[in-house]
């Protein structure tokens, strides 16, 4: 039992290099996955300290739009545009309704404000689009869809999917550009003021209404780009919103106001997940990875209760 | 005028602090408990006590479990689900191993097992807080659920790997399995509901309760006036989860009868910690206010259409369903973010001055 848990699974990677590296391959992109929904959550967080439940489903909405849109006859490149579109009417649309009411509530009601905008979510687009889950159309997107191997000497090969390679490097561009529009400009200033302090922030001149209404959209943006990926590495449907709950962890482990903490956290919790999985799952009957992301963010916390790169929780009287 | 507690005068210690110090809650009790007992099961058809009252009562039970850790102690918990299907299985369990034992004392006591892991989640309760625990009991959540599939003994080995309530007479009925009448089925929830909800009432507000809210309220400030956090915390966890499994027991055993693993998923956490939310943290009323608008509002909305004579396919009523539900969800969040609870006392006061203004 013993040999089993500590020993034999690194005799396994030892043994088997391709396939270890392969996990590590299937584990990178998840990440990159679950650091992309993670990253929405972080931009709301970090703007009006909202934890935006909704953001799961939004990844499914985006996708769902684009896919509705095109088999519409609406030919690919017009309806990513006009699932941008849709997008913003969405964020003005829930920091007008939703948001703009239920300025300085507890954290708590604002959540389950969230919660509620995902059941309207939910509703709205199995009304609109149907519930059944829908083929993203990768191709006409100008996706990539084929797949390397490379080939590691007599010790086996490795399959790279091309679209994977494409959502690490679309993630990185994501990230990059977020950086530099939160740092460089007027606007992304002005965010991080908003995130520092409400009142201070609005106190020089900047609109919270128009911040929060540009915040959902960068997130929408976020959204669309993940459900893309995602939906072209399996289908665009509600199972989806399961996989959001998994950003959770990843943001624990990352900080919630971290967007390099996202990334991090979300490749740790992709390459944990697959390997624990694949290595460690068979002993007890496999499936683990439903459970074991919350289990190390949760042994994480209990030694650094504010993630990665969060900033130091003072707490006073 | 219609709700005044003006002239009620106490002559004892023991009158002054009985659970109901004012005459118009005393009647408004009565009559609502009269309404349970005896005009509902005089009265209503299968259709409305199987599918209306018994879930009414089973989720107001949960949200109460929910309300004791999050309102009151504010512990914000998304693992509800899985401490009721730990209720559940444990009662399953249990009954099928003691063939010849009460099915209700088993449902009660199931709670206890819950309440075990219940604590044991709680655990990490001492240093992480809010948002961070909310992703702790998310890990309850999903390895409980893991347990439930993956643990064949939890289900006796079935083959379809669901829990079957087996038949069981009490008293003389027959009270679980497919049997059982829901006017019996009725009244054992009803009971139990009755009997937690008010020794929940007590509990609140004696010093337990009282420690409880000290903690949500500042748990730094409470814990230098004496309160032992993990202790009080673990017993929130507990007494919390112990109601919540009772409630899980509950709904498999009186109302459907099996159970799946995916009875007790995420989804059930969010339907009863929106109960609570919307009934008002904090409230015991509440936790049954929100069960009712929660789980009654989609039955109605799903008659709607047929009334009205429009002809709707019934995907589509479900999905406009959702739609509504999520829409007054975020309605009621911004009229009132207090819940029911709240409205109900604004509502009381309107009846205390009216006619007047104010």
């Amino acid at each position: 039992m013993l040999y089993d848990i500590f020993i034999d699974p690194f005799v396994q990677m030892y043994d088997m290099p391709d396939f270890f590296l392969q996990v590590l391959w299937e584990g990178f992109v998840a990440g990159i996955l679950y650091a992309l929904i993670a990253l929405g959550f972080v931009l709301i967080f970090k703007a009006s300290g909202v934890f935006n439940f909704a953001q799961g489903i939004m990844v499914v909405f985006a996708g769902l739009t684009l896919v509705g849109l095109n088999e519409n006859g609406i030919p690919a490149y017009l309806a990513l545009a006009l699932t941008i579109v849709a997008m913003g009417v969405l964020a003005y649309g829930v920091e007008r309704v939703v948001m703009r009411p239920l300025v300085n509530q507890p954290d708590i009601i604002l959540l389950m404000a969230t919660i509620g905008l995902t059941y309207f979510l939910i509703g709205f687009g199995e009304f609109v689009f149907g519930g059944e889950p829908k083929q993203m159309i990768t191709e006409q997107l100008g996706l990539p869809t084929g797949s390397t191997a490379i080939e590691m000497g007599e010790r086996g090969l490795i399959i790279l999917q091309h679209i994977d390679i494409a959502a690490a490097v679309i993630a990185v561009i994501m990230v990059t550009a977020l950086g530099i529009f939160f740092n460089k400009t007027r606007i992304g200033r002005a965010l991080r003021a908003v995130a520092d302090d409400h009142q201070a922030a609005l106190s020089v001149g900047i609109s919270l209404n128009q911040i929060w209404a540009i915040v959902w959209f960068a997130a929408g943006l976020v959204a669309l780009a993940t459900g893309i990926m995602w939906g072209a590495r399996s289908d665009v449907s509600f199972a989806l919103e399961i996989v959001a709950f998994k950003a959770l962890p990843v943001l624990i482990l990352g900080g919630f106001t971290s967007i390099p903490g996202a990334i991090v956290g979300g490749l740790i919790i992709g390459f944990g997940e697959k390997i624990g999985e694949l290595y460690w799952g068979g002993l007890v009957g496999g499936g683990i990875e439903s459970w074991l992301a919350y289990i190390i963010a949760l042994i994480f916390l209990l030694f650094r209760p504010q993630g990665l790169f969060g900033e130091r929780i003072i707490e006073r009287i | 005028m219609f709700y005044r507690e003006a002239g009620q005068f106490k002559t004892s210690y023991k009158a002054d602090q009985a659970l109901m110090p004012i005459l118009q809650d005393r009647i408004g009790l009565s009559v609502i408990l009269i309404i349970a007992f005896v005009v509902i099961p005089a009265f209503a058809n299968d259709f409305f006590l199987t599918s209306i009252m018994i879930p009414f009562l089973v989720f107001a039970l949960a949200a109460i479990g929910l309300n004791v850790l999050t309102g009151f102690c504010g512990q914000l918990s998304l693992g509800t689900g899985a401490f009721m299907g730990v209720g559940a299985y444990a009662a399953y369990k249990l009954t099928t191993i003691f063939p010849d034992a009460n099915v209700i004392v088993m449902v009660l006591l199931s709670g206890v097992f819950s309440a075990a892991i219940g604590a044991v989640f709680g655990l990490p309760s001492l240093r992480i807080k809010g948002l961070y625990l909310a992703v702790t009991t998310l890990a309850a959540q999903f390895f409980l659920e893991w347990c439930f599939i993956r643990i064949p003994w939890l289900y006796n080995y079935n083959a379809s790997g669901a829990i079957e309530v087996p038949h069981r007479e009490a008293f003389g009925f027959v009270v679980s399995g497919a049997e059982a009448t829901p006017i019996v089925r009725y009244f054992i929830v009803l009971c139990i509901t009755v009997v937690i909800a008010y020794l929940m009432a007590n509990v609140l507000r004696g010093r337990i309760g009282r420690s409880w809210m000290m903690i949500r309220d500042m748990d730094i400030a409470a814990e230098l006036m004496g309160i032992r956090p993990l202790q009080t915390k673990l017993m929130a966890f507990a007494v919390s989860s112990y109601i919540c499994g009772v409630a899980g027991a509950m709904m498999v055993f009186f109302w459907l009868n099996a159970a799946e693993p995916s009875s007790y998923s995420i989804s059930l956490s969010f339907q009863i910690l929106f109960m609570v939310i919307l009934g008002g943290l904090g409230s015991l009323s509440g936790s049954f206010m929100g069960a009712a608008f929660i789980w009654i509002l989609p039955v109605f909305l799903k008659f709607i259409p047929g009334v009205l004579g429009i002809d709707l396919a019934a995907e589509t009523v479900e999905h406009v369903t959702f739609m509504i539900v999520g829409a007054l969800i975020i309605f009621f969040l911004i009229v009132e973010p207090h819940g029911f609870a709240r409205l109900w006392q604004i509502g009381k006061q309107k009846l205390r001055v009216w006619p007047f203004p104010y």
